[in-house]
């Protein structure tokens, strides 16, 4: 890879056993992702958004072609790696925020740093951290029920942070906000890539976050129709 | 450490469903506990019991003496074993002579076994002194459940009539000299004991014996010849058998109790990864391999064993010591199954019995939170965090 490339995916292909052939998500795709990036994946439903985000998360894998992430190559990705991958690199901010509902704020923020078995003093410390970067500091004991959909993706966005990853992997996340809390939100997921320098990639088709976007990579039926550089 | 941490997390986060299974989980370790230490209880006191009245620690056995064939007791006599001689004469040793007898209290008829026990024994509980008191009579002696049934009382005089060595029949008075209380039924019913002297020489056995019980500090020697040594396991077989057999009816209530409870963690386990496929997906995207959520469900299953345990140590613990320490009063009419039953049963809680339920309950809420939880494995993450059913 080259310096300051974190991600390459080269003939990427995936496809989807469906009746008696199968059907294919992604074909042709190759992309170069770098350090610090605010990029977005966009393009219609069915386009093959997600289905990227996915593998570049190591959640699912290519049927055809390579992926580099993070210095782990598909060929590598055994199950346990991907997890690990996931573990130490990787936040997932979803469009349905996918809180532990019966988790507190805080519990919910700390999740991730419980999985690296970090001490109690360092989990303090992200936690309170991530919490006020994403202002809920006065929510620090409520539970997902009790929080407003933009509360609940701005907890989301702290539990992607809180362990500093170097990737955010962004799945249409303001779908279900309306417009004043998705500005809140992509402000704050702004501010977050240029203070850590985290690379974000999203998967959206929202006019909303695609304004924010520095580079705009278009997918038309699972190939890529274009990847520019966004104008501010 | 993270799984049971989760695991707790989860499980107080359910709230009254958790605590629902926890409590039912609960009473079936309270339960289990309590009604084996009752049955451990009872064979305990039994035993102890019938050692104190009846089996001593352990019997020789004329060869012919068969309990539960009294014709053979018209062959079942012979003259003391040299070898236990010293321990009948120092009272370490209780000799026995058993003969089938009639009896006509208040003119009616009765069927007994008379026996006769040496007066200076100090092995069985039996009040053999009160032979001493009356040396004009035949002093005789009987349990509270005879006494109640032909409606006697001390110092009433009634008919025996018996038949001797040689099946000649003669007949003579006997006094009540006593009524002694015992839990052992075997001691009791139908059971008249005179001084073994005196049934010696009413029978024209002299010196002789039916079966000898020995006391905790005879010899027993391995091989006498003429008389079979009877232990404990031969001894106590019929009161094992009967407490087994109570404890497996018993077994039926509490096992059902767990299966209930089981059922309700299984059908938790169920319908958690049923509705929490999201979550499911989430900790896969946050590092969890599918094992590690596979353990996280199985582990929160489990715990509601863990949980029921502390729960049931809350308010079980008192309660079982206060019934451990006072005992539960047997209903009338136990011992007519003619097991030896104390009026009171002082339940018994061995170390054995408590780390033995705790193992069963915990072992099986796993197996049973382990069996859903396996669909993980088999799980699409991709799908999951959508919160797709699969």
């Amino acid at each position: 890879m080259k310096n300051g490339t974190i991600i390459t995916i080269e003939n990427l292909a995936k496809h989807y056993p469906m009746g008696g052939g199968k059907f294919t998500a992604l074909s042709d795709i190759n992309l170069t992702f770098s350090k610090g990036e605010f990029t977005g994946i966009v393009g219609p439903s069915g386009s093959g958004k997600t289905t990227m985000l996915n593998i570049i998360g190591s959640l699912d894998t290519p049927s055809e072609g390579a992926t580099n992430v993070l210095g782990t190559t598909s060929r590598e990705m055994t199950p346990k790696v991907a997890a690990t991958l996931r573990k130490k690199h990787i936040g997932f901010i979803f469009q349905t925020y996918n809180l532990m509902s019966v988790y507190t704020v805080y519990e919910n923020v700390e999740f991730p740093l419980l999985l690296l078995k970090k001490s109690v003093s360092e989990r303090k410390k992200a936690v309170m951290d991530a919490i006020q970067w994403v202002g809920l500091t006065d929510k620090i004991k409520s539970k997902p029920p009790q929080l407003s959909g933009g509360e609940s993706q701005r907890v989301a966005i702290a539990r992607a942070m809180v362990k500093r990853p170097e990737l955010v992997l962004a799945d249409e996340p303001t779908a279900n906000l309306d417009a004043k809390n998705s500005h809140h939100i992509l402000r704050t997921m702004e501010q977050l890539n240029r203070e850590l320098q985290t690379t974000f990639i999203f998967a959206t088709h929202d006019d909303k976050v695609i304004q924010y976007l520095r580079r705009i990579i278009t997918l038309e039926d699972g190939t890529v129709a274009s990847d520019e550089i966004a104008k501010q | 450490m993270i799984a049971f941490k989760l695991a707790y997390r989860n499980l107080v986060g359910a709230g009254l469903r958790t605590f629902l299974i926890v409590f039912v989980l609960s009473v079936a370790y309270v339960l289990i506990i309590f009604m084996n230490g009752l049955y451990q209880g009872w064979e305990r006191e039994g035993k102890f019991e019938m050692i104190r009245w009846e089996v001593g620690q352990g019997q020789y056995w004329e060869e012919d003496y068969d309990p539960y064939d009294p014709i053979t007791l018209t062959d079942a006599h012979a003259p003391l074993p040299v070898s236990l001689a010293k321990a009948t004469d120092n009272g370490s040793a209780a000799a026995i002579l058993i003969t089938q007898a009639t009896v006509y209290p208040e003119g009616r008829m009765l069927g007994i076994m008379l026996k006769g026990i040496s007066a200076g024994q100090q092995v069985l509980a039996i009040p053999t002194e009160q032979f001493a008191s009356r040396e004009d009579e035949i002093p005789a002696l009987i349990g509270t459940r005879f006494a109640q049934s032909a409606n006697l009382n001390v110092g009433d005089r009634m008919l025996v009539r018996w038949r001797d060595v040689n099946g000649t029949f003669d007949a003579t008075e006997l006094t009540i000299a006593g009524i002694f209380n015992s839990s052992v039924p075997a001691v009791d019913n139908g059971q008249i004991w005179i001084s073994l002297e005196k049934l010696q020489q009413m029978t024209g056995m002299p010196g002789e014996a039916t079966l000898l019980v020995m006391g905790e500090h005879a010899d027993m020697p391995a091989e006498v010849a003429g008389w079979e040594f009877k232990g404990h396991d031969v001894l106590f077989a019929e009161l094992d058998q009967m407490i087994k057999t109570k404890s497996i009816g018993g077994s039926v209530f509490y096992l059902i109790l767990l299966a209930l409870a089981l059922l309700a963690v299984f059908d938790t386990q169920v319908l958690s990864i049923f509705r929490r496929q999201r979550e499911i997906g989430t900790y896969i995207s946050m590092g969890m391999t599918r094992s590690q959520v596979v353990g996280l469900f199985t582990t929160e299953g489990a715990m509601h064993a863990i949980l029921a345990l502390l729960l049931g140590a809350v308010y079980g613990t008192p309660l079982l010591l206060y019934i451990g320490s006072k005992g539960l009063g047997m209903p009338e009419g136990t011992d007519s199954f003619g097991l030896a039953a104390a009026q009171r049963i002082m339940p018994y809680y061995s170390a054995a019995l408590v780390i033995g339920t705790i193992i069963l309950v915990i072992v099986a809420t796993t197996i049973v939170s382990y069996m859903p939880s396996r669909k993980i494995a088999k799980m699409n993450p991709t799908e999951a965090i959508r919160g797709r059913i699969q």
